[in-house]
C-alpha cells in the first residue's frame, strides 16, 4: 500500500522535474516546481518527518516560489531562448552528463548492499524534537544561520536600489 | 514499508534532471529552479539516511538547506534583476563578464 503511495508521487515528483527543464515558459517551468515541492512534502510525510513537510510547503512552495513568480513577472521572460543556440555542441552533453551522475549513485547503491542494520527506532520528526536538537546540538549553526539571512537582507536592500 | 534505497533512487534521477537542467537552458531563472530541484534532491536524501539511521540530525541538516536555500534565491534573483536593468536581455551566454 505504501509501496503504491510512493510510487505514484515519485512519478508525479518526477514528471514534474523534467516538465520543469523541458517547457520553454519559465512560468510553466515555476508551476511544475511547486508540484514537485509539494510531492516531495508527501514523502517527507511517508518517512515520518511532520515538520519538514510543513516547513517545506511554507518555505518553498510558499515563500521562494513567489519570489520566482515575482522575479519572471519584472523580467518580461519567454523571448530568452528563442532563435538559434550559439552553443548547441556544448549544450548537448548535458544529457549524458546528468547520466553518468545517476549512474553513479545507482552503482553506489548497488554495490554497498550490506546487511541491513537492525531496526533502528522510530524517531519523531515532530516540533519537539528538532526544536530540542536544534537549540541544543545545533545551537552555533542555528545562530550562524540569522547571521546569513541578515547578510542575505542587507546585501538585497543594496543590490536592489536604483542608482541615480 | 518503502525500502530507503528507492528514495535515495529518487533523489539521484531528480539530482540528475537538476544538473541537466543547469546545463541545458539559457534563461538564469530557469537556471536557478534547477538548482533548487538539486538541493531539494540532497534534502530527500537527508531525510531518507535519517529515517534508515533513527536519528532526527538528518532533518535539521536538511532545515538548515532550506534557510541557506532561501537566502541564495533572494540573493541571486536580485542579481539577475540587477543585471536585466543594465542588459535589458536575460541570457546566460550574455553574461561573460568575469569569464576568465
Amino acid at each position: 500500500m505504501s509501496l503504491l503511495a510512493f510510487a505514484i508521487i515519485a512519478l508525479v515528483a518526477l514528471g514534474s522535474a523534467l516538465g520543469l527543464v523541458v517547457r520553454r515558459n519559465p512560468i510553466h517551468g515555476a508551476l511544475f516546481l511547486v508540484v514537485n515541492l509539494g510531492s516531495i512534502a508527501a514523502l517527507y510525510l511517508m518517512l515520518g518527518a511532520e515538520f519538514l513537510a510543513a516547513a517545506q510547503v511554507i518555505v518553498y512552495a510558499g515563500a521562494i516560489m513567489v519570489l520566482f513568480i515575482f522575479a519572471i513577472m519584472v523580467l518580461i521572460p519567454g523571448k530568452e531562448e528563442t532563435g538559434p543556440d550559439p552553443r548547441r555542441a556544448l549544450r548537448l552533453w548535458a544529457l549524458p552528463v546528468g547520466g553518468v551522475l545517476f549512474l553513479q549513485v545507482v552503482v553506489l547503491l548497488v554495490i554497498s548492499r550490506g546487511a541491513p542494520p537492525a531496526a533502528p527506532p522510530a524517531v519523531s520528526g515532530g516540533v519537539e524534537t528538532i526544536g530540542r536538537l536544534l537549540f541544543t546540538d545545533y545551537l552555533f549553526p542555528f545562530e550562524l544561520t540569522s547571521v546569513l539571512l541578515l547578510a542575505a537582507m542587507v546585501g538585497v536592500l543594496l543590490l536592489a536600489r536604483r542608482r541615480a | 514499508m518503502v525500502p530507503e534505497s528507492y528514495y535515495l533512487a529518487l533523489s539521484a534521477a531528480l539530482f540528475a534532471i537538476g544538473v541537466v537542467g543547469v546545463i541545458v537552458r539559457r534563461n538564469p531563472l530557469v537556471i536557478f529552479m534547477s538548482i533548487e530541484l538539486m538541493l531539494n534532491a540532497a534534502n530527500l536524501a537527508f531525510v531518507a539516511f535519517g529515517h534508515r539511521l533513527g536519528s532526527p540530525d538528518g532533518q535539521v541538516l536538511v532545515f538548515f538547506v532550506m534557510a541557506v536555500a532561501a537566502a541564495e534565491v533572494a540573493v541571486g534573483l536580485a542579481i539577475i534583476v540587477a543585471i536585466f536593468r543594465l542588459r535589458r536581455r536575460l541570457s546566460v551566454d550574455d553574461l561573460n563578464a568575469m569569464r576568465w
